[in-house]
């Protein structure tokens, strides 16, 4: 029935929850800082013992005075896709099945932004194509977010930087916030995600990017295994024409701040009410 | 009357067990491979379920733009038929109607057939059906009161308790010779009135609170749920008892059946104008959010694999509509029965199918994925459906003798008291 | 309209410079803060231009070049402008500005945001251009010529990564 390596698996998985879950506090949102070092120090452990490499996970807490806010630039963006990927290698996303985090919908100039006329599927040999634009999507870390009110055991909630995060060792795939998301921003693990051995990033948060189990939602975490180190997330980096941004919006300086105060900004179906910390502008 | 003691409840509950599983394991032939038939589902929903397990829900056919499906339709639905034993509560213990009293019971009965397998449902449908404890406080957490699944999980639960406790003390009473406490019962049975309406309002309210699928946001869901619940799920019940009727010394009267059908035919014109409502306002404002609607009913360009679903559901229902608003057809057996059936299949495809893909397609941000179950899914279900049956099936088979008076300590004790007696006078 | 001014008035500096006394050029106005920024991208071995340049008499005349860097297509308002509207004719291994001020390659930005005002602000404010490095740190900033080749600045079409895999009934 089970292969024997996905029972210890399971059981590796099982034992990590454990720790955390045994008689106290149950989700990591209520653990404890000692009972997170704790599991972090077992899935280091385990890794190591199964792969033979050395990961690093961080418990990096929120820094005070600091709520980040992404922009994009969407008259930039020639929708080359290079933030997908970079995207894919930073967070250790499942290569088979194939979970991708940002989404890039190209649009038609003529009908604006417009998401019953935009193609996530376009692959022409050269982009951008003639009137077209496009426009990546990826978790918009609203302030008022559907998904984590409709989570039914808590798994899911915004940190007080604003990242929304996910304990992956509560959730139990119910898919309800992936339900209630307006964005579509949330991915589930349909099967064992697959990673290939080179190419795990050791680099990993508890909250972030640690390779996810089976059945259980992810998404974009504004890269939080680098952002609360002080640095960019990856798709900021990667990107060749500058379109991403982002920083401390609470912060005057920011990069942010000056965006939307020169520039015009939107954010995505804000009717819903979700306040985005995404927003989207035309820098011309 | 002597106070039952300890020792006289273990014997008691002891003689009712053994003389239910006597009662489960004798039947004729048409029992049996009903049973068999069962089965044989059950064995091959398990194996099913067994490679969802192990692969992993990828083996349904839900995916990121579709993330929920069969499953949750067939929960959607079945919370409808259990909310639908409440029909025939109103009329037997608010306005006292005798030819129905009698049979409330069966309705509890199914109510907890039909939340059994909405738990069941549930649990196929999760992807990590190991951490369900994770909503049970206070070994996990459950998110009340912000979450609506949580509010989900407490009222399915307290209306399978109710359920359960008003059904197995009147079956166990009456077992005993004993009429039920009534002071337990008449409040629990009111209260399971409110508490239908509720479970079946928390679970439209799932969908109805969601302000990323227009197609759900819609203050008609709460309503059209109830209506589309009392008009589909009595239909098993005049089903079943037409049988017990048929092939047990069981007594209903037709005024009762005639009853029931008729309040389905004011509950399915009430189903089908909140329909017609909705489709009113779709096409009439015709804004973007008429794709889903226009999805059902019409398509999306290349799109149209529930087309056919879309029409045969309005066509069953109007049938079933004709069928029991007029009294002829409705005292007609044949005709009555036809009803039933096609009440029961234009809901089933209506809520099940009807309600959760075109909620999700297309998806949130335009795009369209054609979901339709895969065998998987089918399996499990079917499985399902037949532990419900199942469940059913036997819970009857130890109801109906005891509400006939067939099934009873009382019996056997006077058999017992008879063999003494026999015995003592052959010893003389 | 505007470019034929502005041709006009970078002409009239040019003459009010051969008239003004000597070679020196004005001193710098605003001298601006220290950016951090990566080395100019020239090309291999084609910098110091006073290699090849230092003896050479400078040609002001517009032309077509045709003895050498005639690899270099020039695209960027090229009807009204020409090498030494930006080349220093004096001194190659600087640039000039409208005013006559040199500016080292190191700071070509200075240049580009004569005419790019807009774009020179945002990207001082880091928010034109690719960026790497830390939101709460340093700064770091890429030259205009990093992303953008001064002679033809347009960006070039690239090609996409592949697009997501559409979703597939079957996993197995």
């Amino acid at each position: 029935m089970l292969s024997r390596r996905q029972f210890t698996e399971s059981a590796v998985g099982a034992a990590a929850g454990m720790i955390l879950t045994a008689c106290g506090p149950k989700r990591l949102y209520e653990a404890p800082k000692d009972r997170i070092k704790a599991a972090i120090a077992d899935l280091e452990r385990k890794y190591k013992e199964r792969h033979g490499k050395a990961i690093e996970v961080s418990d990096a807490g929120p820094i005070p005075g600091v709520h980040f806010a992404y922009a994009l630039d969407i008259s930039r963006c020639v929708g080359c896709r290079r933030c997908v990927y970079a995207c894919v290698a930073e967070n250790n996303q499942s290569r088979d099945p194939q979970i991708h985090w940002i989404r890039v919908f190209e649009m038609e100039k003529e009908k604006g932004v417009d998401f019953s006329h935009a193609n996530p599927y376009y692959n022409p040999a050269e982009v951008p194509e003639d009137g077209h634009f496009y426009i990546p999507v990826s978790c918009q870390q609203c302030e008022d977010p559907p998904c984590t009110r409709v989570c039914p055991t808590g798994a899911t909630w915004a940190e007080k930087d604003g990242i929304v995060v996910i304990d992956y060792d509560w959730c139990i795939g119910c898919r309800y916030c992936m339900a209630a998301c307006p964005y579509g921003a949330r991915h589930f693990n349909w099967a064992e995600p697959t990673i290939p051995e080179g190419e795990i990033n050791p680099n990993m948060h508890y909250l972030g990017n640690r390779p996810r189990p089976k059945g259980v939602v992810e998404k974009c975490t504004f890269c939080i295994q680098r952002s609360r180190a002080g640095r960019y997330p990856a798709c900021v980096e990667v990107c060749p024409v500058g379109a991403r941004k982002f920083g401390n919006i609470l912060d005057a300086a920011s990069e942010i701040r000056y965006i939307i105060e020169h520039k015009r900004v939107l954010v995505l179906k804000e009717e819903l009410n979700t306040v985005p910390r995404f927003f989207y502008f035309y820098a011309t | 009357m002597p106070h039952e003691t300890a020792i006289d409840s273990i014997r008691l509950i002891g003689g009712f067990a053994r003389g239910s599983a006597k009662l489960i394991l004798r039947g004729n032939r048409a029992y049996w491979m009903w049973l068999a038939f069962l089965g044989v589902l059950i064995v091959s929903g398990a194996l099913a379920y067994s490679g969802q397990v192990r692969f992993g829900l990828g083996l349904t056919a839900m995916r990121d733009q579709v993330s929920w499906g069969f499953y949750i339709g067939n929960f959607t639905f079945l919370v409808g038929v259990a909310a639908a034993a409440v029909v025939l509560v109103i009329p037997a213990y608010i306005y006292n109607w005798q030819p129905i009293r009698e049979i409330v019971i069966y309705g509890e009965l199914l109510a907890i057939s039909a939340i059994t397998m909405c738990l069941m449902f549930v649990l196929v449908d999760i992807g990590r059906p190991d951490r369900f404890w994770h909503l049970i406080p206070p070994f996990g957490f459950l998110n009340f009161p912000r979450s609506v699944l949580a509010w989900d999980v407490i009222v399915l639960n307290l209306y399978f308790a109710v359920n359960l406790v008003v059904a197995t003390h009147i079956l166990y009473r009456a077992f005993h010779g004993k009429p039920y406490i009534k002071k337990l019962v008449v409040p629990l049975v009111l209260l399971s009135v409110p508490m239908a309406v509720g479970i079946h309002t928390v679970t439209a309210f799932l969908y109805n609170g969601l302000a990323a699928r227009p197609y759900w946001n819609s203050s008609i869901l709460a309503p059209q749920f109830l209506a589309s619940a009392f008009c589909s799920g009595p239909a098993i019940l005049l089903v079943v008892l037409q049988l017990l009727r048929r092939f047990t010394p069981f007594e209903i009267q037709d005024a009762a059946i005639w009853k029931i059908a008729e309040l389905m035919a004011y509950a399915m014109f009430l189903n089908l104008f909140l329909h017609g409502a909705e489709a009113f306002k779709e096409f009439y404002s015709n804004t973007q959010h008429l794709a889903f609607t226009r999805y059902w009913y019409f398509g999306l360009g290349s799109h149209h694999t529930l087309v056919p679903y879309a029409w045969s559901a309005v066509a069953l229902n109007l049938v079933a509509f004709a069928l029991f608003i007029s009294p002829a057809t409705r005292r007609n057996l044949i005709t009555l029965n036809i009803g039933c059936l096609a009440t029961y299949a234009g809901v089933y495809i209506e809520k099940g199918m009807g309600l959760i893909i075109p909620g999700l397609t297309p998806d949130t941000l335009g795009e369209i994925y054609e979901y339709y179950p895969t065998m998987t899914e089918l399996r499990v279900a079917a499985g399902i459906f037949a532990v419900g049956f199942l469940l059913f099936t036997l819970m009857l088979k130890v109801a109906v003798p005891i509400s006939l008076g067939e099934f009873t300590d009382k019996a056997k004790a006077a058999a017992a008291q008879d063999a003494v007696i026999a015995g003592a006078h052959t010893a003389q | 309209m505007r470019s034929r001014a502005a041709g006009i008035v970078l002409a009239l500096c040019g003459l009010v410079r051969l008239a003004a006394d000597g070679s020196k050029p004005p001193a710098a106005s605003n001298p601006p803060e220290h950016l951090e920024v990566p080395p100019p991208p020239f090309s291999e071995g084609i910098f110091p231009c006073s290699n090849c340049h230092a003896g050479m008499p400078a040609d002001r005349h517009r032309r077509e070049l045709t003895a050498m860097h005639t690899e270099i297509v020039l695209k960027h308002d090229e009807t009204h402008r020409w090498c030494l509207d930006c080349h220093d004719a004096d001194n190659r291994d600087v640039l000039h500005l409208a005013s006559g001020e040199h500016v080292p390659f190191e700071e070509s930005y200075r240049l580009c945001g004569q005419c790019h005002g807009e774009k020179y602000r945002d990207w001082r404010a880091g928010v034109h251009g690719r960026r790497t490095g830390n939101w709460n740190g340093a700064k770091t900033y890429l030259l205009c010529v990093q992303c953008h080749s001064p002679h033809q600045p347009r960006f070039r079409a690239l090609a996409p990564k592949p697009p997501p895999q559409p979703p597939n009934r079957t996993m197995k």
